[in-house]
């Protein structure tokens, strides 16, 4: 895993969660060897932060995910939440922790025998809390998520969007620490999507709840997360802060995980014709990362002036990473020797990062503006 | 038909409910915790028991390939040691819960076993005990089921309870093979044939609305 500076490591923030060595190995079954869903995973997650775990299906996220509430338990290492040894406890001890750790679905996994009001309810009721009590309750957290006026509703007369959200406050209803959300958006259309995940940001916010998320879509991390665990093969590969990843992306998985995101990836036609090896007359191809406030799209204007390089913008994206801005600009430079070193350490004396993708054919080069 | 005739067929009518009726709520008692058990005691479940569950899925299929007739046959002296006789209305219905309750229990496992594990998650995660999970979740989103489930079976006892006239039970079909068969009545048969389809459309019908009812599933803003 890349040595790289993460949230958990600064002084002062306490984690909360924390992973120590822990893997998840299901036993053989009928001749099927053992399979090892997780291994090595140290991880520790601050206080009021939002750790979002992105993998592929299958990369053990979800198994991951559920160790937190001791829906699964580890083979090795431990799992604190707190104070609490998740992974040692019983099942009672566990009942008592899973009322500070509230969970959310991708199916969100309402009664359909229950209105939204007593779906709500259901964690209350369980925790034993009086029927006087437990009406107030349920009515300030329908108004925390937005779903006044929907509390006699059954799920099946609400709509995705809405079952999330009741999916929510039922999470939220004993006042929990932790949040734990099992990819809640990927069943949701995308203006859903950034609605619920505006809820979420704000929930965490407001209440200074701890959510950690698993989601195999990186515009999710990029909306929510401070922190991110790139997860494969249930090792985690790549871990940093959201910006960080995003920007400076360094496991193959996690550029093949970008494949798509505003700056990443490359349009279809051109990512065919790009050729890894410089023919003559090719054109280099370059990524520039614009990287904070002072990046400057200006300095393409500069390049040319300066150095003689013309630089042909294929494509570009500008967007906001936790609230920084970050920007990129796939650019072919006009063929010549040694061409894309000097742009390069140009680029990198005006703060701008370049990242070579490879080179395109002159044959072809004229037809790119078709 | 003659008056003596039209309370022949009543007095029959009220045997064969009350027959059927004291079964199915008996065999209910019985068979709902049993298909509970059923449907969450296998190797990773709420309960998990395996052999247990086993032993008893096996009395289940057991009770259940034994035909009816031989059913009540063979059990005469278990029920004479409850009903204290083994003729006449109340003998009957110790027969009829025992073959009530394994079909019962099956069909409360399908319907339980038919209810999302998410939602069994869900609950586990918001901190519920087996307990709670059973009577919180997987019975109240399994009643529709569970209903339709009970329908059938009261509608196979309505069955059920004719056969027991074989061996003195009473009831319609005790009438019908007394009068209309023995006797060659042909109007007193059709006229058994008659309530007893009756009965079961009322049944049918019955239940049927009222799991629609329960099914919230099914609605639709």
């Amino acid at each position: 895993m890349p040595a790289r500076p993460t949230l958990s490591d600064e002084p002062g923030a306490a984690p909360l969660i924390r992973f120590e060595g822990v893997a998840k190995t299901y036993p053989a079954r009928r001749g099927a060897a053992p399979v090892a869903a997780l291994s090595g995973i140290d991880l520790a997650v601050p206080a009021g932060s939002i750790l979002g775990i992105i993998g592929r299906s299958g990369a053990g996220k979800s198994t991951l995910i559920r160790l937190v509430n001791g829906l699964e338990r580890p083979s090795a290492g431990r799992v604190m939440v707190g104070d609490d040894e998740v992974s040692a406890l019983g099942e009672g001890d566990l009942r008592r922790v899973r009322a500070r750790v509230g969970m959310i679905f991708q199916h969100f996994n309402l009664l359909s025998s229950r209105t939204a009001a007593d779906n709500v309810a259901l964690p209350l009721e369980i925790a034993g809390w009086r029927r006087a009590a437990i009406r107030p309750r349920v009515k300030e957290l329908l108004a925390l998520v937005g779903l006044e006026g929907h509390a006699g509703r059954y799920p099946a007369e609400l709509s995705g969007g809405q079952k999330q959200r009741v999916g929510i406050a039922r999470a939220l209803a004993t006042r929990p620490d932790v949040l734990l959300s099992d990819e809640a958006t990927s069943a949701l259309d995308p203006e859903t999507t950034r609605a619920i995940l505006a809820l979420l940001k704000r929930i965490n916010r407001d209440l200074g709840l701890t959510i950690v998320l698993i989601t195999h879509e990186m515009s999710v991390i990029r909306a929510v997360a401070d922190e991110v665990a790139v997860i494969e093969g249930g090792r985690i590969v790549e871990r940093g802060p959201a910006y960080e990843v995003f920007t400076r992306p360094e496991a193959a998985i996690t550029r093949s995980l970008l494949v798509g995101e505003a700056g990443h990836g490359l349009p279809t036609g051109l990512a065919t014709r790009i050729a890894p090896e410089p023919l003559p007359g090719a054109a280099p191809v370059l990524r520039l990362a614009f990287r904070g406030p002072g990046a400057d799209a200006a300095i393409i204007a500069r390049l040319a002036r300066e150095t003689g390089i013309e630089a042909a913008i294929l494509a570009g994206a500008v967007d906001e990473i936790g609230g920084r801005p970050f920007g990129s600009l796939t650019v072919a430079l006009s063929p010549g020797p040694e061409v894309a070193a000097r742009a390069r350490a140009f680029l990198a004396a005006g703060g701008v990062e370049a990242e070579g993708l490879g080179y395109l054919p002159p044959a072809v080069e004229d037809a790119r503006v078709a | 038909m003659s008056p003596e005739l039209l309370r022949l067929i009543l007095q029959a009518t009220g045997d064969t409910l009350t027959m059927v009726a004291i079964a199915a709520v008996l065999g209910t008692l019985f068979g709902l915790p049993l298909g509970v058990f059923l449907a969450t005691s296998r190797r990773g479940e709420l309960f998990a028991a395996p052999p247990l569950n086993g032993a008893l899925g096996f009395l289940v299929n057991a009770t259940r390939s034994t035909p009816f007739i031989i059913l009540v046959v063979a059990i005469i002296p278990f029920t004479r040691l409850v009903a204290g006789t083994s003729i006449g209305t109340t003998a009957a219905t110790v027969p009829l819960t025992v073959a009530a309750t394994p079909f019962i229990a099956r069909l409360v496992e399908a319907a339980i076993r038919e209810v999302d594990q998410g939602l069994v998650e869900a609950a586990r995660a918001c901190g519920a005990s087996p307990f709670q999970i059973v009577l919180k979740v997987l019975i109240p989103e399994a009643l529709p089921g569970i209903l339709l489930g009970l329908t059938l079976a009261v509608v196979s006892l309505i069955g059920y309870s004719a056969m027991v006239g074989a061996v003195g039970g009473g009831g319609l079909g005790d009438l019908g093979i007394r009068y209309g068969y023995q006797r060659f009545r042909p109007d007193m048969m059709l006229a058994v044939v008659v309530v007893l389809i009756v009965l079961v459309q009322a049944v049918q019908t019955f239940g049927e609305t009222v799991a629609r009812r329960l099914n919230r599933r099914l609605r639709r803003a």
